[in-house]
């Protein structure tokens, strides 16, 4: 049952050939083996039990929703009243949020069961998760790689299949990195789809929820509950409810995919190059078009976003003094000391990098120089995105330059590090929606994702045209071996 | 231009982080690295660009000027590291 869709989990519920309870248990019973992953933070059977046992007496009234009783997990970013809320940072050690994100609201109003917290990169700052203040999380598929980040243990979860679903979140790729170097299907959708309450902020112009599944359809089932205008969130879009599964039907016979030059150029690993060729032509073989098309700026995302992440959590994460939540040191003289003590223990090496830039970039007299241009350039980034799809329906490339590299390879440089994010962080900066399926295996049998981005609000599409090549392919049935039973 | 030790001072104090002598000197080579990389930008011409504040454009939105949530002051301050009689307890501020 373990290795069962969403989907397919929704209706096992439905014609009662399992219960809400005997899922819970199977889940929290897998986790409890594979505990060597350290992808949960914190695990409350009881907690999960009870909204099993609910789920269960919603089936018997027949008022049950395709995802009541199905277990979901949450990364460590969204705020939970009934489990821990810590950003795996020293600085929320113990937290306890006195109300659910709209995300974990949606899911548990859909009758979803929680099955906890997932760890990720503090803060959700970094691409291989090895920023935790609560250790490195293991990827299923070679315990010497990084799971990705920042959304790890959402993607390790998945992978191993410890839960069928995972929410995650997504500034600069967090989602579709860590999709890809473990081999599972993860989406962010448009910039405002999701509700940001309750997702603890990292750079609000950025930062937006998605899910990690093991399937397009499992993605789009889901969205249908999860996304939807919040008035208590200001960037939340105010458009009218719709179906996500809508398009997964639609053939990609005449569809004009766009292959960015940008993304194939130097740099690009051969193994991940070829999965990602051969995933295209399968997309020709269906009758897809493949065209060309230049993203020429794309590069100076990088550069721009780390003027712009910095920049908004250092403002973000100004909150963090020690006062009213958070760690607050233990000795300390006058009041500027306890905070300054407090946030130099409670937020790790990477946070602190990051609020120092963003300090810096925004300070007097370089503010113009620095976060303005970024702004700029930031735009002029979109506006390429928009002259692509005026040739194309969908851009199609890969998520990451190399598979996924093992611990301690890339820690002690942040330079190389912020280099992982080379393709996804265009589409961030842009704020459209992206996605990465699994496509093959690379180098160390170690997974590659393909990327798909489409344009503003195209989410059923892109979902549809990933939809199509999982019903063609089978990459993303696969299971890492130790998780196989 | 390269940030000197005193940069780094400088901005870890507007931040309020303490940081130690042999941390400015380690986060100082680590922020010239990134800087290198930021000042790519710098190189870019971006004559009559608007800045980019929202992927989406258009204004915030702003909501009619009524209380809607009844604060719950013992669930919101269940998380302070020290209060006495429902206040935030800090050093003294005020002589």
């Amino acid at each position: 049952m373990f290795e069962k869709s969403v989907a397919e989990l929704g209706r096992a519920l439905a014609a009662k050939q399992v219960s809400a309870v005997e899922l819970a248990k199977l889940f929290l019973d897998r986790m409890e083996r594979h505990k060597d992953l350290n992808a949960f933070l914190d695990v409350r059977p009881e907690v999960t039990l009870k909204q099993a046992r609910a789920a269960d007496a919603r089936i018997a009234r027949g008022s049950a929703t395709p995802l009541t009783g199905v277990p979901v997990a949450h990364k460590d970013i969204f705020v939970t009243r009934d489990f821990a809320s810590t950003a795996s940072s020293r600085m929320l050690k113990g937290y306890m949020s006195p109300f659910d994100a709209t995300v974990v609201e949606n899911l548990a109003r859909a009758g979803m069961v929680s099955l906890g917290k997932l760890n990720c990169d503090e803060f959700a700052m970094g691409s291989s998760n090895e920023n935790s203040h609560y250790g490195n999380v293991l990827n299923p598929w070679d315990k010497t790689a990084v799971p990705g980040g920042s959304s790890g243990g959402s993607a390790a979860a998945v992978a191993a299949r410890i839960a069928p679903a995972a929410t995650a979140t997504d500034t600069g790729g967090s989602i579709r990195e860590p999709a890809a170097f473990s081999g599972v299907t993860g989406i962010k959708p448009t910039y405002g789809r999701a509700s940001r309450w309750g997702m603890i902020a990292f750079a609000s112009s950025l930062d937006q929820a998605g899910i990690m599944t093991c399937s397009a359809e499992d993605a789009a089932l889901i969205f249908n509950a999860m996304l939807g205008f919040d008035p208590k969130d200001s960037t939340s879009v105010d458009r009218e409810g719709e179906d996500y599964t809508r398009d997964l039907k639609h053939g990609v016979k005449g569809l004009r995919i766009g292959l960015p030059k940008e993304f194939f150029g130097a740099g690009l690993q051969p193994d991940v190059e070829n999965a990602v060729r051969v995933a295209l032509a399968e997309y020709a073989r269906l009758g897809a078009e493949l065209v060309d098309i230049s993203l020429p700026n794309a590069a100076l995302g990088i550069p721009v976003y780390y003027v712009i992440a910095p920049a908004e959590c250092s403002s973000n994460l100004s909150r963090f003094d020690g006062v009213r939540y958070g760690h607050r040191a233990l000795q300390y003289g006058d009041l500027d000391d306890m905070i300054k003590k407090s946030r130099a223990e409670g937020f790790g090496p990477e946070p602190r990098r990051r609020i120092l830039i963003g300090a810096y970039v925004l300070s007097h007299g370089y503010y113009d120089a620095y976060y303005i241009q970024a702004q700029k350039v930031r735009r002029i980034i979109a506006d390429e995105f928009q002259q692509a799809f005026r040739r194309c329906d969908i851009i199609a490339g890969p998520v990451t330059t190399s598979v996924a590299f093992g611990f301690g390879e890339k820690a002690a440089d942040p330079v190389a590090m912020y280099l992982s994010d080379l393709y996804t962080i265009p589409g961030s900066l842009a704020g459209i929606p992206g996605m990465s399926i699994p496509c093959g295996f690379g180098a160390k049998n170690r997974p590659v994702g393909l990327q798909l981005m489409a344009n503003y609000f195209e989410e059923a599409k892109l979902l549809g045209v990933a939809h199509q090549y999982q019903l063609a392919t089978d990459w993303h049935r696969r299971m890492p071996g130790e998780f196989t039973t | 231009m390269p940030l000197t030790s005193s940069d780094v001072k400088r901005i870890a104090h507007l931040a309020r982080i303490e940081i130690t002598e042999a941390e400015t000197e380690l986060t100082l080579v680590q922020l010239n690295g990134i800087f290198k990389l930021i000042e790519q930008l710098q190189s870019v011409d971006t004559t009559g660009i608007e800045p980019m504040s929202h992927p989406l454009g258009g204004s915030q939105r702003l909501r009619e000027d009524l209380a809607s949530d009844k604060p719950d002051r013992e669930a919101n301050m269940k998380n302070a590291p020290v209060q006495q009689d429902g206040l935030f307890l800090v050093p003294r501020v005020i002589e």
